[in-house]
């Protein structure tokens, strides 16, 4: 089977049926797994618009010594229920997996309500969680088994737009993916933006830029190591985001610098405290700046500081 | 446990002392503990099929304190029924320990923490949910407070409890009538709540609370209708016991000397004895 034939919902479907202790459960959000009633049986369970009680019970479920898979918009799964995953979730330190559906640009132009550009400042605030930003399908695919495996919670911020880089085989939680190396800028991403990044790469080093490419994969843990190797190589640090850079990348980094006193130019291309213009996500990435080549744009007048 | 030769008289009462006494050690909320500690009592003694020997078993029966305030009643109820030893009440509050003024699993018997209102009818449907799965014929018995169903999240839980016919449910209201600052029909009125759970999807009975009798009939067969989860609302009082706390909103939060702990010790026997002699 090659990895285009797999999708999100037969890989979670696999795992689950090969798994006894794992229940699925969703908040009416099911567009993504629509076929797991029927695979899983009672094993699937939704329980309406209620994230609160969606989170509280996959809270019950996971005392109990079950792996759950919960569901929801991202927007409402982390804010409306922030306080369930914190308390229930976090405190125990439960495995329940946190998956949020249209994170970042990806609600492209449903508008701020549904737009989760805080989601992952939030849940990395939390204890013991895991924030998992899979870049495309394939690395959905592989990032699944990973999460499942953990006694941890987890927020895997859901994204299964198609692949536009051959990833490794394997997928190590706090495992940044190094996907070229340079000495100029170093261009740090996760999620959705990285297929930007890689446009935006391209475009540098055709203009002679040499540019360090890393794909974060996850935001807790997060890998110290490679940020600290970028910053020793290029000392120009970029980091891509589609989030808040308050609580994002852009903060995690500058938090890793700090704690380890390395000097280094950081910049964050994201969103500064403010929600983007909804659109379809064509336009918003235009109209904030966020394709390849406007990102290539954005990089080398910085360099020109 | 089926216990059906204690004297549940007279274990409310140690419960209520431990309660009183816990206050001395820094301070406790005392008021909502002494509403429910007859609802605790009896639960742990006539209706919960778990022991300290079963904790680990997938079939026990579970209790969930959801009104995680009130601590106290529980820790004095688990050190009676014999999850708890009573050595360890002498280290309420203090950091070598895990009694402190909200529920922990920490503290043996405990089986969820609590402390934020409106959290654990939620997690008791994912616990029925596991045991509907297991077929371990486990049941979750929830105790919420009347003032914790402010809370929107308790009736979206009722809602999904509901939907999934979840009737190896039962949530408990200890009925008091008051909420921390205020009496709940002042604030926000709640009656008539038990029309409110019926139309809500569940099977709801009214009790006295403090009537060991009543309670014993209330809990007699669950579910009280197959396919629908069980509400019980106990009528109880705040401050039950200790007459110069009873029904008054004072008294929530209590820091007593531990003299005025032991006077009222002394008026709580006395009320008893009173209390007997009048049946």
């Amino acid at each position: 089977m090659t990895a285009k034939t797999l999708t999100y919902e037969s890989v979670l479907g696999a795992l689950a049926a090969a798994r006894p202790d794992v229940v699925v459960m969703t908040a009416e959000n099911r567009i993504h797994i629509r076929g797991l009633e029927a695979w899983l049986g009672p094993r699937f369970i939704d329980v309406g618009i209620a994230e609160q009680t969606l989170v509280g019970a996959a809270a019950g479920l996971a005392s109990r010594g079950r792996t759950v898979v919960v569901h929801g918009l991202a927007a409402f799964l982390v804010m409306r229920a922030f306080e369930f995953i914190r308390t229930d979730v976090g405190i125990a330190g439960l495995p329940v997996k946190l998956v949020g559906y249209a994170p970042g640009v990806l609600s492209d132009a449903n508008g701020p309500t549904h737009q989760a550009l805080e989601d992952v400042g939030l849940m990395r605030g939390i204890p013991g969680m895991q924030v998992v930003c899979p870049a495309d399908d394939v690395e959905m695919g592989q990032a699944l088994p990973a999460v499942l495996a953990s006694r941890a919670p987890c927020y895997l911020r859901y994204n299964v737009e198609p692949a536009v880089v051959a990833h490794r085989r394997t997928f190590v939680l706090g495992e940044a993916e190094v996907l070229a190396e340079g000495d100029r800028v170093a261009l740090l991403t996760y999620g959705f933006l990285l297929g930007e990044a890689m446009r935006a790469r391209r475009a540098l080093e055709a203009r002679g830029i040499s540019v360090h490419l890393v794909n974060m994969r996850t935001l807790a843990p997060i890998d110290e190591g490679a940020i600290l190797d970028a910053a020793r190589r290029t000392r120009a640090i970029v980091t891509v985001e589609d989030h808040f850079l308050r609580g994002g990348l852009y903060g995690v980094v500058a938090e890793v610098l700090a704690r380890h006193r390395t000097a280094c130019r950081l910049t964050g291309l994201g969103f500064d405290g403010r929600w983007f213009r909804p659109a379809l996500l064509p336009d918003v990435l235009m109209n904030e700046r966020l394709t390849g080549p406007q990102i290539a744009e954005r990089i080398e007048a910085g360099l020109e500081d | 446990m089926n216990e059906t030769k204690v004297d549940l008289r007279a274990r409310a009462q140690r419960v209520r002392g431990h309660v009183l006494r816990l206050a001395a050690r820094g301070g406790c909320f005392v008021g909502a503990s002494l509403s429910s500690t007859d609802l605790m009592v009896h639960l742990y003694s006539r209706v919960l099929r778990v022991t300290p020997e079963t904790m680990a078993d997938p079939a026990r029966d579970v209790f969930l304190l959801s009104k995680g305030h009130d601590a106290p009643a529980l820790y004095g109820t688990l050190v009676e029924c014999g999850f708890l030893p009573e050595a360890r009440l002498a280290r309420h509050l203090s950091p070598s320990d895990s009694l402190y003024w909200h529920p922990n699993t920490a503290v043996p018997g405990v089986e969820f923490h609590s402390g934020s209102l409106g959290h654990l009818l939620s997690v008791g449907i994912g616990i029925a949910l596991d045991a509907r799965l297991r077929q371990s014929g486990s049941r979750v018995f929830v105790m919420l407070g009347d003032g914790e169903l402010n809370e929107g999240s308790v009736w979206e839980a009722c809602l999904v409890a509901a939907a999934h016919r979840l009737d190896n449910l039962v949530a408990i209201v200890d009925r008091n009538g008051f909420q921390a600052n205020a009496r709940t029909e002042d604030l926000i009125p709640l009656e008539p709540l038990g029309a409110k759970f019926e139309a809500f999807g569940w099977t709801c009975a009214g009790v006295d609370g403090h009537d060991f009798e009543a309670l014993d009939a209330a809990f007699a067969s669950l579910p009280a209708r197959p396919g629908r989860p069980t509400a019980v609302v106990a009528r109880t009082r705040r401050g039950r016991g200790v007459p110069r706390l009873e029904n008054r909103a004072e008294g929530w939060f209590l820091r007593l000397t531990p003299e005025e702990a032991e006077t009222m010790v002394a008026e709580l026997d006395e009320a008893m004895t009173a209390e007997a002699a009048r049946r």
